[in-house]
């Protein structure tokens, strides 16, 4: 999009322009685009302070951008002396000068430890909604992309494979990829259409109950968190604890087909052991049949 | 327990390490000798040539006319050859080292040729091709042009025989500079010139202050393609090394307070690239990690 490789097919178009169209062999070079990139590591010039960068890209000085994201008082730094954060936003602030048509961000918590990647993802979160401009989010993380995007295109294999909302992405996965992206458990098994729904005999043994119409083989999608146990005996669904950890602040059970989040308990039972038999059970409506609306 | 026995294992001990510390003392010896030999010999000439004549002696012969006359020659041919290496030689090693083609490796290697090659057989090359009776000599007489003898022979010979020392290390300059850089600088909207003369050059300080100084240091210096293509002439064409050969049988004090002229003129040159290359270092470097160290080395 940036212009920088040049693709083997396909068609990029901005508004009414056109940057790239294969059949035509029609290719806009970088400088003539008018795209904020912001690459991985924010490739901030090393030997341009951070006003020097911001003005770089600018036609006139503009030292409101810096201000815009906070960094004013940065302005005589150079980029070796800044943090990460401060680095994005020097990057960010550059991309802005050039008055783009469209941010293009990849991965831009890549070079960032734990603790400031979520300050930072937050802040730029906020940032780029009061930018009022399209912005083209590139991450691997699917926590990020629920921060930053309001839509979520999925690329599996360089095909895209999904283009909907994050919670649309959790409630019908076109792909078990994109069910496994949004941390679902993802299962085989057959599917038997019934009064409500259907119920799907999973190939690791054991039936869940879905809401969804579906016959023949299928894959379902199960969050965590929507599973939960029960006594082995009552329930169709049985399986055994792999281990036991905490996750921000509830239980991250793992089994040996599953995994499920369930709140501490708090009633007196005893906790989980490894190797203890479970069972399971989710409502209908959360059993999700892949690729199905 | 015998005193033998007590006191043997000790004595061993303090024998081994008296014979390790005789070890020690011979490998340090041994190492200032290497070091005082190999530096002597390195300056023993230069001492030589600064203590050939009193001082005064000295200063009075960088006065004689064939040597003020030859400052002269050599200043103004190596300030234009110069100028023109640096000026030409920079977009051809930005477009070498950041272009990818085929041939490429061929074109890097046939830059270097004048490095292996004689001085005094570049200066044949030169008259051969550019002079009266060269591949070009019809061409350049038809434009009324006669280079051979000439003291833009000798901006000829020193570009011939100097350029690909700066072109070399500006090419390696021009590789070490981070791609993504330069990709950035075109997606804020710098074309191709502004790449290159706002990110590229800059980043690539260094090395090419290391690169023009060791050319600019072997220009100084040219000799044997010079004679050849342009002769020696005082006032003309006789550079300060042809005027230390002509007036070594004529005056040896001369010549030799010539040498010591150029020695100076060369160890100044060595000094500043480097307090350029530190300087440039200090200012630019210590990244911190996760960036990407894009800094030219020279």
């Amino acid at each position: 999009m940036a212009g920088l490789e040049r693709p083997r097919a396909g068609r990029i178009v901005l508004g009414d322009e056109v940057w790239f169209d294969a059949p035509r062999k029609l290719h806009i070079s970088p400088e003539r685009r008018r795209v904020g990139y912001l690459p991985q590591d924010y490739a901030l010039f090393p030997h341009l302070t951070v006003a020097g960068n911001v003005r770089f890209a600018a036609r006139r000085h503009r030292p409101d951008l810096l201000e815009r994201v906070g960094i004013a008082h940065l302005a005589g730094a150079r980029p070796s002396q800044l943090s990460g954060g401060e680095r994005q936003r020097v990057a960010l602030a550059r991309a802005l000068a050039r008055e783009p048509r469209v941010l293009l961000l990849d991965e831009p918590f890549g070079a960032l430890d734990t603790i400031t990647r979520q300050e930072v993802r937050d802040q730029l979160a906020d940032l780029l909604n009061t930018l009022r401009l399209p912005a083209l989010v590139v991450t691997h993380s699917f926590d990020d992309a629920i921060v930053l995007a309001r839509r979520i295109g999925v690329l599996d294999r360089g095909r895209l494979v999904q283009l909907a909302s994050a919670a649309e992405l959790t409630q019908s996965p076109a792909t078990a990829r994109v069910a496994a992206l949004t941390g679902a458990n993802v299962l085989d098994g057959t599917a038997t259409p019934s009064a409500t729904g259907s119920m799907i005999r999973l190939t690791t043994g054991g039936e869940l109950a879905s809401s969804q119409r579906a016959s023949g083989p299928v894959q379902i999608a199960v969050q965590p968190w929507e599973l939960e146990l029960c006594d082995p005996v009552s329930t169709a669904l049985t399986d055994t604890v792999v281990s036991v950890r905490d996750d921000h602040g509830r239980l991250l059970v793992r089994l040996t087909k599953f995994s499920l989040q369930i709140r501490p308990e708090s009633n007196g039972r005893p906790p989980l052991a490894e190797g203890q038999s479970v069972g399971l059970r989710a409502a209908p409506r959360d059993v999700r049949v892949i690729g199905r609306p | 327990m015998t005193a033998a026995a007590r006191s043997g294992f000790p004595k061993r001990r303090d024998e081994a390490s008296w014979h390790g510390a005789l070890g020690h003392v011979a490998v340090v010896a041994g190492a200032a000798v290497v070091i005082a030999v190999v530096m002597a010999f390195l300056l023993l000439p230069i001492v030589a040539l600064f203590t050939y004549q009193p001082v005064h002696d000295l200063i009075n012969n960088f006065g004689a006319k064939v040597a003020t006359d030859a400052i002269l020659v050599s200043l103004k041919t190596n300030m234009i050859a110069f100028a023109i290496m640096i000026a030409l030689s920079t977009p051809f090693a930005y477009l070498i080292g950041r272009r990818r083609f085929r041939g490429r490796s061929v074109v890097v290697t046939l830059v270097e040729v004048p490095l292996v090659m004689p001085p005094a057989v570049a200066g044949l090359g030169l008259l051969v091709a550019f002079g009266r009776f060269g591949l070009l000599g019809h061409t350049l007489t038809v434009l009324g042009i006669d280079l051979a003898f000439t003291q833009a022979a000798v901006v000829l010979a020193i570009l011939f025989v100097a350029s690909p020392f700066y072109l070399r290390g500006a090419i390696a300059a021009f590789e070490a500079v981070d791609s993504t850089l330069l990709d950035v600088a075109g997606t804020l909207g710098a074309g191709p010139l502004r790449r290159m003369l706002r990110v590229a050059v800059p980043l690539a300080t260094a090395g090419l202050g290391a690169a023009a100084a060791l050319a600019f240091a072997r220009g100084v210096g040219e000799f044997g393609a010079t004679i050849l293509f342009a002769g020696s002439f005082e006032g003309t064409t006789q550079t300060l090394p042809l005027a230390v050969y002509s007036l070594f049988d004529a005056n040896l004090d001369q010549a030799i307070a010539i040498g010591v002229l150029l020695i100076v003129v060369s160890a100044a040159i060595l000094l500043a690239s480097k307090l350029v290359g530190s300087w440039t270092s200090s200012r630019s470097t210590s990244p911190s990690p996760g960036e990407r160290s894009s800094y030219a080395q020279s």
